[in-house]
């Protein structure tokens, strides 16, 4: 008997905003404990919530971008609970009029290599609404320690079907959200900072079955790989139980990392009674058209559109697209080289994902310190295009233009690396390679090409590097023809 | 003079201040002997901080010397009841799960207070988180009425009327959510306003029912009570169910409207059966005192009136339910430390348990039934229907009519301890004020007379934001009559 | 008219997070009931198209421009706390 495992994920993913979603309070991380706290963040008496602009802006652009319709009407309710990291043992969100309605996430699977693009299909979404995040504990021995800084820090919930079926899916699902969360400047979704947290609803059931499994909620799965691997071994263990014979039954279980395997946390209870009611001290929102095209309009083009424009308007492959994407800026640095002339747009994205990327690391400099604008690498590339210098000696200009900010034909000119002869000469340091090296032309002669390779090297080391390795291939050839 | 500058009005008070007859000190001291005089008696101070009141006084004297006065209310004694939240004061609401909590911050009403140079003077007591009707629900002491000490202040801002009729404060302010300022008001014979919902900024007001709860003024005078609503009025930012609505200038209004020949409406669903009730004696002279003056007065129907009290402890007890939530023992309230607590959830229903009275707990407990799973629908969407029906009642009646003329209290205040053991006995009395607070509307309490040498409030039901007429209409009766210059015999 | 209708004291203080003793069970269940009972009239009217009153005075769209403008130094936010360490609140240990 074959089984199928049924995922869906609840993604938390904190709108970057200056303050906190109903409280004026800063928001941020990595501050002193409970600096970034007043009286609402702290539930004192008396306190109350004020709804804040930019993180209802940033809810409706993530629904747009996520397909979501978006309703004229949205209120807010209270979701009653006691726990410590709970200010008021309440938290404000949306029950049953979320702010986006629907929508779908385009995912993209891992081709069979690197090079290669994976499928893409759509992932269903149920909603995603905005609420107010809660404080952080942090574990001793004997006891905890509450922080309240990240308390109401504006959190949106985005719910998925239980559309994606393996732990690959759930993986290209988070990505795909953080990439457009990145792309539209809403979150930057580092999980190490809680800025993006996922937990999965996984169950497994007999192929063919209609009703889903019982339902296992997995937690702590703390990493975008964490999440696929707890779903990989949480399908595994259920698969293997119902294969025993055994039934599942609801409950939380926990992704230990280090160990690299769940483990129970608790059985289902009763399941928990919010006693959701409208929250009085909130007034509704009504949302009109100019309102939502406003913020439509703000809406960048999304990662996987440009992705497949890449590949269409400037023929450039996936193994170029699939780094240059990811990255909104490294992306429209590349275009802005790329657009000017686009029959250099493969050499770019080649300078662009190998040498610029590796430059940059290895210096630690972000792109917007780059001292090689994007004019500046199309003239290298257009001066390559020309043949006025090899593509070896190009590799070297580039190190150079990075470290000095200087231009390709400054630095050409600076170190004397245009060649200084004419194909005639060339031509003549052919023959005087091929009459200089009788055996491995003898080889060529007899069938084995990469003899070529020998006297290609002697030409270049006449010419002392400049000359074109293509150029001399072809006189070499034809001189031995 | 000293002797009787704790009784006199703030709009005198004002004037004597101004020709530096008086100074603020010597005021404050006035009514800080007043109530170390009374106050073992009356009970009416949960806390007060001589030190602090005479400070805040010598500032304001120094202000008018330097000619910088702030108004009407610059160097008048305002007492606060502890509901209100005043930075580096107790905030305590009663309640022993707050005995020894101390605000960081200062209500928006608070500092508006402040900005006009009024001497916050001490922590008035009250039912314990606004609570109850007669402050029989307080878990620090128990407030006598300062014309019968063995009968209740009435509540759950008994401590702020009690001190303002018995000269330990000039005016006071108060908070109600189903009665709790008009009531009191009515009870100590002052004169007591709840604001339309949205008038004055609830933030920093320890909230009881959110949508139901508004701050207001007392004062032993109509003009007294304006110029307190006055500085308190106004949107807030901080709050977003306060409404942006102009501030009238109140104390104007109430010269302005002098004279004019209102039409009020008699609810007929609060007399008919009310006839036999103890208060109805005075409350009807003073309907007839309207008519001497030239007003109309119409039998208007509020049909729904039988369903109030009903929607009320479904609503309120709903949100405080959630709005008491908070406190648990983690961040700022008692915490019971007698037992060894296994997890928070331990601590949570112990500290709730010590910390809590009765009263709090029943309506906790009602409030988190009436909104848990299966008993919504049934329960609160049912109240919240319902109170559509009883605002629409009220738009329907001001159609007619300028104000609602109608008694505060069934009956004058009664013995203490007369209504324990019986928790919804104590809810019906709420009837004639309750409505108010369900449609929104403002209200307003004169004292009319006395019944067994206890005092009868009438109360004006006004429509929204028109607290300039309700004002004006009260004012108009006060000044035909001499109660406001009758005082208990402490 | 209907009888009573019955509370389930315990689960409804477990709720409420507030322990309360065998007496106070049965004092508090007999009160909450009767006051029930009395709440049991609002089913004597038809509410059917009636719209619930969420805010007495109804505006849509209230908020605020997001700027960093309220705070409260540390020690006034732990200054009231029962029990703090290194500025943060002390509970019981909790196992997540």
């Amino acid at each position: 008997m074959e089984y199928e495992a049924v995922i869906g994920l609840e993604v938390h993913v904190q709108i970057k905003t200056e303050s906190k979603i109903f409280s004026g309070s800063r928001s941020g991380y990595g501050y002193e404990p409970n600096t970034l706290v007043d009286p609402v963040v702290l539930g004192l008496p008396g306190s109350l919530p004020v709804m804040n602009k930019t993180a209802l802006d940033g809810i409706i652009k993530a629904g747009l971008a996520l397909n979501c319709t978006v309703p004229n009407y949205c209120k807010w309710d209270r979701k009653n609970y006691f726990y410590p990291d709970s200010p008021n043992n309440y938290q404000i969100t949306q029950y049953d009029q979320p702010i986006c309605d629907g929508g779908f996430v385009e995912i993209e699977m891992e081709g069979e290599t690197r090079a290669v693009m994976g499928s893409h299909r759509k992932v269903a979404l149920t909603r995603i609404h905005l609420e107010n995040d809660v404080g952080k504990l942090n574990h001793f021995a004997e006891d905890s320690l509450v922080d309240y800084n990240r308390a109401f820090t504006p959190l949106m919930e985005i719910v998925s079907e239980p559309d994606m079926h393996s732990g690959a899916e759930a993986f290209a699902f988070l990505t795909a959200i953080r990439q457009t969360m990145i792309y539209c400047g809403i979150s930057d979704c580092d999980m190490e900072k809680g800025q993006m947290r996922a937990d999965a609803n996984i169950s497994v059931r007999p192929v063919g079955q209609k009703e889903l499994g019982a339902k296992i909620e997995l937690k702590n799965l703390n990493s975008i790989t964490g999440v696929k691997n707890g779903i990989e071994y949480e399908i595994k263990r259920q698969t293997q139980e119902l294969k025993k014979g055994r039934t599942m039954t609801q409950a939380t279980w926990r992704w230990d990392a280090d160990l690299g395997r769940t483990e129970l946390m608790r059985e289902k209870e009763d399941a928990h009674d919010y006693r959701y009611f409208p929250d009085p001290d909130l007034m509704p929102v009504h949302i009109d058209d100019e309102w939502r095209e406003r913020i439509r309009c703000e809406i960048p083009e999304l990662p996987f559109d440009k992705q497949r424009r890449f590949m269409e308007q400037y023929d450039i492959p996936y193994s170029i697209t699939s780094v240059l994407v990811p990255d909104w800026e490294l992306s429209e640095y590349f275009e802005r080289a790329a657009k000017k002339v686009p029959k250099c747009a493969q050499a770019i994205g080649n300078y662009v994902t190998n040498d610029l990327l590796r430059e940059l690391s290895d210096s630690n400099t972000a792109l917007s310190e780059c001292k090689i604008s994007p004019d500046g690498l199309l003239s290298l590339v257009e001066v390559i295009e020309k043949g006025v210098i090899t593509k070896q000696i190009a590799k070297d200009v580039f190190i150079e233009m990075f470290n000095t900010g200087e231009s390709a034909t400054e630095v050409i000119e600076r170190k004397g690396l245009k060649p200084d002869f004419d194909e005639g000469q060339v031509k003549d340091w052919c023959q005087e390679v091929v009459n200089e090296n009788p055996r491995p032309v003898e080889d060529f002669r007899s069938g084995n090409d990469k003899a070529l390779n020998a006297l290609l090297g002697q030409v270049m080391k006449k010419s002392r590097g400049k000359a074109s390795p293509q150029i001399v291939q072809g006189l070499l050839k034809e001189l031995l023809s | 003079m000293s002797a009787e500058l704790y009784y006199k009005s703030a709009s005198e008070l004002s004037g004597l201040l101004n020709r530096r007859e008086i100074s603020s000190v010597e005021l404050t001291q006035s009514v800080i002997g007043r109530t170390k005089a009374v106050d073992d008696l009356v009970q009416a101070f949960n806390s007060f901080d001589e030190k602090n009141a005479l400070a805040q006084a010598a500032d304001s004297d120094a202000r008018r010397n330097r000619g910088e006065s702030l108004g009407l209310l610059d160097g008048i004694p305002v007492g606060i009841k502890d509901v209100l939240a005043v930075k580096d004061q107790p905030l305590t609401c009663s309640s022993k799960i707050l005995a020894d909590f101390v605000s960081p911050y200062d209500a928006t009403c608070i500092e508006k207070l402040k900005r006009s140079g009024a001497v916050l003077w001490g922590r008035l007591n009250m039912d314990e988180f606004a609570m109850g009707s007669s402050t029989e629900n307080s878990a620090t002491k128990i407030t006598g009425n300062p014309w019968k000490l063995d009968c209740i202040p009435g509540g759950s801002s008994g401590g702020s009327a009690a001190a303002v009729s018995a000269g330990e404060s000039i005016v006071s302010l108060g908070s109600d959510t189903g009665g709790s300022i008009r009531q009191p008001a009515s009870h100590c014979g002052v004169v007591g306003l709840k604001p339309t919902y949205g008038r004055v900024s609830r933030y920093g007001l320890a909230a009881f029912a959110s949508s139901l709860d508004q701050v207001g003024p007392l004062g032993r005078t109509v003009r007294d009570t304006a110029v307190l609503l006055q500085s308190i009025s106004g949107h807030d930012i901080n709050d977003s169910t306060s409404y942006k609505v102009d501030v009238p200038n109140y104390v104007q209004a109430i010269k302005q409207l002098k004279g004019r020949k209102w039409t009020f409406g008699l609810p007929k669903e609060y007399f008919e059966s009310a006839s036999d009730m103890a208060s109805m004696g005075p409350v009807k002279e003073a309907i007839e005192f309207y008519k001497s003056i030239g007003c109309e007065i119409k039998e208007v129907s509020l049909p729904h009136t039988a369903y109030a009290v009903a929607t009320y402890y479904i609503v309120a007890t709903a949100e405080a339910s959630s709005n008491l939530a908070r406190y648990d023992g983690i961040r700022y309230t008692h915490r019971a430390e007698s037992f060894d607590a296994k997890d928070s959830v331990d601590i949570y229903r112990q500290s709730r348990a010590e910390g809590f009275g009765n009263e709090v707990k029943r309506r906790v407990l009602l409030g988190t039934y009436v909104l848990s799973s299966g008993y919504y629908d049934a329960y609160y969407l049912k109240a919240q229907k319902t109170r559509t029906l009883i605002r629409r009642d009220f738009e329907e009646a001001f159609k007619d009519v300028d104000a609602l003329l109608t008694p505060t209290a069934p009956s004058p205040a009664f013995k203490r301890g007369a209504h324990s053991g019986d928790p919804l006995s104590m809810y019906l009395s709420d009837i004639y004020t309750i409505s108010a607070n369900l449609a929104g509307i403002p209200g307003l309490s004169v004292p009319c007379g006395y019944v067994d040498g206890l005092p009868v409030g009438l109360q004006i039901l006004g429509k929204p934001f028109k607290e300039d007429e309700i004002l004006a209409m009260g004012n108009e009766f006060e000044s035909a009559h001499n109660f406001a210059n009758e005082h208990p015999p402490l | 008219m209907a009888e009573a209708p019955h509370i389930d004291i315990d689960k409804v203080a477990e709720l409420a997070r507030i322990a309360l003793t065998e007496e106070e069970k049965t004092k508090f269940s007999s009160q909450l009931e009767s006051i029930l009972g009395y709440i049991d009239k609002l089913n004597e009217l038809n509410t059917t198209n009636v719209e619930p009153t969420a805010h007495p005075h109804s505006v849509e769209n209230v908020w605020r421009e997001d700027r960093a403008t309220s705070e409260l130094p540390t020690c006034e936010a732990v200054k009231n706390a029962p029990k703090q360490r290194q500025s943060m609140f002390v509970v019981p240990k909790v196992v997540e």
